[in-house]
């Protein structure tokens, strides 16, 4: 019985800490701009260590990542600890607790790699710090005329929260040893699964792969794709819209591997299938992924890429800092050596990544431009000419609706 | 203050430091289950969360997913359990399947599923090793296998780890259980060796079995990692969906979570209930099944069943391992060859600082954790000798408690008072995380050999003027050497298995070999995967061996030493 008193006080301790400690973190911090001169955050970060949360499915990418840190150790003495998402909704969510739980500072998560509606929902609940972009020397180097989706994500502006790290544009992968002819638009995918029954799938949605290839679909077969450029006007308007990506995905399904009842886990599980044989197309976000995939082992030589006619969906990913980030000078100093000229060309160089840059070849300088000059091509990747027009992501409600949508007709 | 009282508060404070958090956690997840959570500007209670949660389209898939690998994996860990035991009560078979329970029991469930994973998957090992030459599958079949629509890979994982503790906690209860005799008894009356042992013993084994079949029971209906590896994830068994809304981007999503936590939580209580209602109805007709008289036969058919199914669960989970090892070292391994076609090391040397830090991190939160609850079981169960008391079934039920209740129905409450007290990812938070399902295992591992230890020892010692804490340190502990090291090693094992505590608690910032092999099991490269499921199983496995190894060293150097003097 003593021990059941001794309980009692120090329940009802936790319990008042948890309720008040609640109650004082709900009000929401105005973004304030970075002002500080570039000369003074390198200075204060040094000897910072950055909590990078960056997905971590794939082995190539987190290479990369590693890289980074050894060089932004050498060069700044900051150190960087890769924390590895399955998905970068984890980040949102865990400042989101951390808020919520009335940490305005010390937080946990210093810089994240992010955009779309992980970034809409950060930038809407005032969780970003910054803005800082116009910081960062590296910023004036980014290709805003011919890459728009630099400041602009997913339709949403990125008002300087977030640092532009690289371009992603959808492209599929197949093994020209087992496929010949593949696919040029959304509609002759179809005729194609059903002529080869189990033999194609995509990432199970909210993996971000298979939400893309669902607005991929939804823009080919979309009556008027301009209205997808604007928010979510109401559910008349989505049933109206998205009416053929429903028909199209219960047309396809039943030819999909596993007869459309299970999907992979993400692009890299779809890639493994690939190899494995389970599967004839992967998709993937990077142009050079297929030439990367080789060069690593992970697909045979025969890979190659195609993109459909009529265009696929390109975007830019960013990387942005908490409002509350421990280490915001050194979050800074990363993002800005992210969008360094040799950074930018290490992670083009296909044997490392192979994701294409954000930069301007003409504000570079003579031997920065070599770098990237330099770089190897690699047997499977499409020269740029050949990728085809790049179609504008929806705006983030869309995908939002479109993945809960999804959830309800094939999870279940 | 002596030394003796500090001694007498210390079962309070054990209970306090592993209760208070789950009692916490429940809490700050269950008023946020009905509406009340401030900071999400939720400050009235209602039933909306539970609405939003009902109508969630996933969910009686996810139910169903939840319950059928969940009961199907208790019972057939349970009947394969008794049925060998019975079976081959006393043959040489049951020590050397024990020999092989601990180093299984002792592999993280992530590893074990990893492996399992490639195994049976339609790409996997098993076709890889008859194709195409016996099946003529130039490409692998589309055959759900991996994941399989009920969940029945799943299933499978978690027999394979749930037999080894069900066998383990079984066999000791038989040494108290005075098998021997009661068949002796029964097959004189002309009992088959199956029936006489199924009639006689297993009625007075099964009460010292309840707890841990309910603990496999909770664990089986409410586990995440297995899951994200081996079960259909669209949608997921409901653990796996209470997760993932945990993580859900959109705020309000957090009350669903909520809501689905204690939903988690009231499924593994009714899932308890109505395994108990099956233990009377069983009971009450077993009963007269026992006075029917039936003699049953030999039992050699059951016999070769039961060992062929034990053993080939043993030989997948070496395999699946071995795979993964093999994985860790290769370069390109293709479907349909049998092995790798090139082999490098490529890959380690490329996770070469990877492999450190999160090594180091298993390793310094698995050691701690396992030492900390060591001290305080041993200070439990030295206080519980010398003040002459014994743990009553309520207590066990209590040390049991973080065992029973799904830990995604508590994690979160945790969390937000971790948050609250300002330890939220730092080591204690994640040492401390850890020693909720360490202690427990420490405190069964170790209670039994402490128990057991002959009282005249020390009372000798005692004799010979010694005081209670030089007995303690100078007869009892060397005496114990053995079974302390080996509940050590159990404890570092629990803590390398963790997943969910180590994400809540750790923040995100405590990479473990766990979370790593996990969050790797979603993207595409076997061979990574294998390095980590390697050490992961590595780890565990050189812990135990450790212990065995140590106690061995000391006494053949001691016996060198008294030599040499």
């Amino acid at each position: 019985m003593r021990r059941r008193i001794a309980l009692l006080p120090l329940l009802a301790a936790c319990l008042s800490t948890l309720l008040t400690g609640t109650l004082g973190g709900a009000q929401r911090e105005a973004a304030a701009a970075e002002t500080r001169a570039w000369p003074e955050i390198v200075e204060a970060a040094k000897g910072q260590t950055v909590y990078w949360n960056a997905w971590g499915g794939d082995e190539r990418i987190n290479a990369y990542i590693a890289w980074v840190g050894e060089r932004v150790w050498d060069d700044y003495g900051i150190m960087v600890r890769h924390v590895k998402l399955a998905d970068t909704a984890d980040a949102v969510s865990r400042v989101l607790a951390e808020r919520a739980a009335g940490k305005t500072e010390g937080g946990s998560v210093d810089l994240i790699w992010i955009n779309g509606e992980n970034f809409a929902t950060m930038k809407d609940n005032g969780l970003l710090y910054g803005p800082f972009t116009e910081a960062l020397p590296n910023f004036a180097l980014v290709d805003f005329a011919d890459k728009p989706t630099t400041l602009v994500d997913f339709t949403v502006p990125t008002d300087g929260l977030e640092a532009p790290w690289g371009m992603a544009k959808l492209n599929f992968i197949y093994d020209s040893a087992r496929v010949a002819e593949t696919p040029g638009s959304i509609p002759a995918l179809l005729d194609w699964a059903k002529a080869n029954p189990g033999r194609f799938t995509y990432p199970t949605p909210p993996d971000f792969l298979g939400t893309t290839f669902l607005k991929q679909v939804l823009i080919e077969l979309a009556p008027d794709p301009a209205f997808l450029q604007q928010p979510v006007a109401d559910d008349a308007q989505v049933e109206q819209v998205a009416r053929p990506l429903w028909e199209y995905l219960d047309a396809l399904h039943p030819h999909l591997w596993r007869g459309g009842k299970t999907f992979p886990a993400s692009g890299p599980a779809q890639r493994q299938l690939l190899d494995d044989g389970e599967v004839d197309f992967a998709l993937s976000f990077y142009p050079s992924e297929a030439s990367s995939a080789i060069a690593n082992g992970l697909l045979p030589e025969t890979a190659r890429t195609f993109v459909l006619d009529e265009g696929t969906i390109g975007n830019t990913h960013f990387v942005a800092i908490p409002f509350n980030a421990s280490a915001a000078a050194g979050a800074l100093v990363v993002a800005n050596f992210l969008m360094g000229p040799e950074a930018q060309a290490q992670k083009q160089n296909p044997e490392v990544w192979g994701d294409d840059t954000v930069l301007a070849m003409a504000k570079l300088a003579p031997a920065d431009r070599k770098r990237f000059e330099d770089l190897p091509i690699g047997v499977a990747t499409l020269a740029p000419e050949a990728l085809g027009p790049t179609l504008l992501e929806p705006h983030p409600s869309w995908m939002t609706r479109i993945e809960a949508e999804w959830q309800r007709r094939y999870a279940r | 203050m002596t030394r003796r009282d500090l001694l007498a508060y210390l079962p309070g404070l054990t209970l306090l430091l592993f209760l208070a958090p789950v009692a916490a956690g429940l809490i700050g997840t269950w008023l946020p289950a009905f509406g009340y959570f401030p900071a999400l500007e939720g400050h009235g209670f209602s039933l909306l969360p539970w609405q939003m949660l009902l109508a969630h389209p996933g969910l009686p898939e996810s139910l169903r997913l939840t319950l059928l690998s969940g009961f199907l994996a208790t019972l057939t860990s349970f009947l394969l359990t008794i049925v060998f035991l019975a079976a081959c009560h006393g043959g040489r078979i049951i020590l050397a399947i024990r020999g092989l329970m601990a180093p299984l029991l002792a592999v993280p469930h992530a590893a074990m599923a990893l492996g399992l994973a490639f195994l049976i998957a339609p790409s996997g090992w098993l076709v890889r090793l008859v194709s195409p030459w016996a099946t003529g599958w130039d490409l692998p079949p589309d055959v759900a296998s991996l994941p399989d629509p009920n969940g029945l890979a799943l299933t499978l994982g978690l027999v394979m780890k749930e037999l080894p503790f069900l066998l383990l906690m079984t066999l000791s209860a038989l040494e108290h259980s005075r098998a021997d005799e009661r068949l002796a008894i029964a097959r004189s009356l002309g009992y088959g060796p199956v029936m006489a042992w199924m009639k006689t013993v297993l009625p007075a084994v099964y009460r010292q079995i309840r707890l841990p079949i309910y603990a496999v029971l909770a664990y089986s209906l409410s586990v995440v990692d297995m899951a994200m590896i081996l079960a259909p994830l669209s949608p997921p068994p409901l653990a796996v969906q209470v997760f993932r809304w945990f993580n859900d981007p959109d705020l309000t999503m957090r009350f669903v979570a909520a809501a689905g936590a204690v939903l988690q939580l009231l499924v593994v209580v009714a899932a308890i209930a109505l395994w108990r209602l099956g233990e009377i109805l069983a009971a009450r007709l077993g009963r007269a099944w026992i006075a029917g008289g039936r003699r049953g036969g030999k039992g050699r058919a059951l016999r070769v069943l039961v060992k062929a199914a034990i053993q080939t669960l043993v030989v997948l989970a070496a395999a699946g391992l071995l795979a993964m090892a093999l994985w860790s070292v290769t370069r390109r391994w293709r479907y349909p060859d049998a092995l790798p076609s090139s082999l490098s090391l490529d890959i380690w040397s490329r996770l070469g600082n990877d492999i450190v830090w999160t090594t180091g991190t298993t390793l310094i939160s698995g050691l701690a954790a396992a030492f900390i609850a060591l001290a305080l079981v041993l200070g439990c169960l030295e206080n519980e000798q010398r003040r002459g008391l014994t743990i009553s079934t309520r207590a066990l039920w209590l040390l049991y408690a973080p065992l029973l209740v799904p830990q995604v129905a508590f994690l979160f409450g945790s969390q937000v008072l971790s948050i609250q007290i300002g330890i939220d990812a730092t080591w204690i938070a994640l040492v401390w995380s850890h020693l909720l399902f360490v202690l427990p295992y420490v405190f069964l591992s170790l209670e039994d050999s402490y128990r057991a230890l002959d009282e005249r020892y020390s009372r000798t010692a005692l004799c010979l003027g010694a005081s209670p804490n030089r007995v303690f340190w100078r007869v009892k502990l060397p005496m114990l050497l053995r079974p302390v090291l080996f509940a050590t090693a159990v404890g570092f094992a629990v803590s390398v298995t963790q997943y969910l505590p180590t994400l809540f608690a750790g923040g995100g910032r405590f990479v473990t070999l766990t979370t790593e092999a996990v969050s790797l099991s979603a993207g595409g490269d076997r061979r990574v995967m294998g390095v980590f499921a390697f050490l992961q199983a590595a780890l565990p496995l050189a812990a135990f061996a450790a212990a065995l190894a140590l106690p061995k060293r000391l006494a053949r150097s001691r016996a060198l030493r008294e030599q040499r003097a």
